[in-house]
């Protein structure tokens, strides 16, 4: 996976989008071209498995021969939701160092909280922005020139940065939840270079 | 020229009417921000998908809270499938109007529910409507040889 994972730099990163809502898939597939990357726009968590090559029909080995560098899900879903998919992946030996990101137009910190233990890289606010994806891209691509010197799993929180959708829904916090709140976010990060 | 600028002016005029009255939100801006020379018709698909979605989303709404045991949670997955899509396009009255009609799901509150199908229906029209004005009026500027005035 390592020598992989290097290659990504001089190329163009490969996105799977996985949304049931046509609308929001053709937004994600915009702002994701626009930022320079490949898509692949499937509507289910069935069908993200299979173009993973991870549906038990076949082996998880080259679906098309275009390797994905990131997984973008909607969380709320029929039939599979994101959180599922996402622990699909996870248990995958050969998907789960691709960096899964959660999307979803609810801010549930138990929700939150639950994703991002499971793995995921980031948690994103609907509607996802521009700023969002080109963030995303950074982090992702900052984080395959490091790939090799990773041992476990990068899990990181949304940074503070006023283009984080999560940092503006989140503050002002409330009152009664603020303590929690605070002591999330002030997780460290887990930092790139080891 | 005299046209464009006169189509401009009304375009800004009605455009802000839109922010101002909360049918369009920011997200709309978004949208506009996402379309460019490599794509000049992406807000038109955008919202043509929307108003394609949504037609059936009123349907199956419809038609799901006319049965003899409404099956609330099913109810619910429509307002929320709703609620997401007119998100993205920046509808935002429709969008809040969602967010009250998935608490009267919650509640298995029939009579609410019904209530705001047809507040919802109506907002979604209204939206549609405003909207098939301005893409039209955008149209109409870029036939006059002029550009649509960016959004801000």
């Amino acid at each position: 996976m390592g020598s992989e994972c290097s290659s990504v730099v001089a190329e163009e990163l490969h996105v799977l989008a996985v949304d049931d809502c046509l609308v929001d898939r053709k937004v994600i597939e915009r702002l994701l071209k626009i930022s320079s990357c490949k898509v692949t726009a499937v509507e289910s968590g069935t069908r993200a498995l299979q173009y993973l090559g991870l549906d038990g029909e076949k082996s998880s080995v080259g679906f098309d021969g275009l390797k994905v560098n990131l997984i973008m899900t909607d969380y709320s879903m029929p039939g599979m939701t994101g959180y599922e998919l996402l622990k699909k992946i996870k248990s995958s030996s050969n998907l789960r160092e691709i960096p899964v990101v959660i999307m979803s137009s609810e801010k549930v910190l138990a929700r939150i909280d639950r994703c991002l233990e499971e793995g995921a890289e980031e948690f994103l606010v609907k509607p996802v922005k521009l700023s969002d994806v080109k963030r995303l891209r950074d982090i992702i691509l900052r984080g395959d020139e490091n790939d090799e010197k990773k041992g476990s799993r990068k899990r990181k929180l949304q940074d503070l940065s006023p283009t984080s959708s999560l940092a503006r829904d989140l503050t002002p916090l409330k009152p009664a939840s603020a303590a929690s709140k605070q002591s999330r976010l002030k997780r460290p990060r887990l930092k790139n270079t080891d | 020229m005299e046209i464009v600028g006169q189509l401009q002016k009304q375009y800004v005029d009605f455009i802000t009417s839109l922010f101002r009255e909360a049918y369009l939100d920011d997200q709309y801006v978004q949208l506009q921000k996402l379309q460019d020379d490599s794509n000049p018709e992406f807000v038109v698909e955008v919202v043509s998908i929307f108003f394609e979605d949504s037609e059936k989303l009123l349907n199956d709404l419809a038609s799901s809270l006319q049965q003899q045991v409404v099956d609330f949670k099913k109810v619910d997955g429509y307002v929320h499938q709703f609620k997401g899509s007119s998100s993205s396009v920046g509808a935002q009255r429709v969008k809040n109007a969602c967010v009250d009609f998935k608490n009267f799901c919650e509640e298995k509150n029939l009579d609410g529910c019904l209530r705001f199908l047809n507040l919802v229906k109506q907002e979604f029209y209204l939206v549609k409507n405003k909207l098939e004005t301005l893409l039209r009026l955008e149209q109409q500027i870029l036939q006059a040889g002029g550009m649509v005035p960016p959004l801000e």
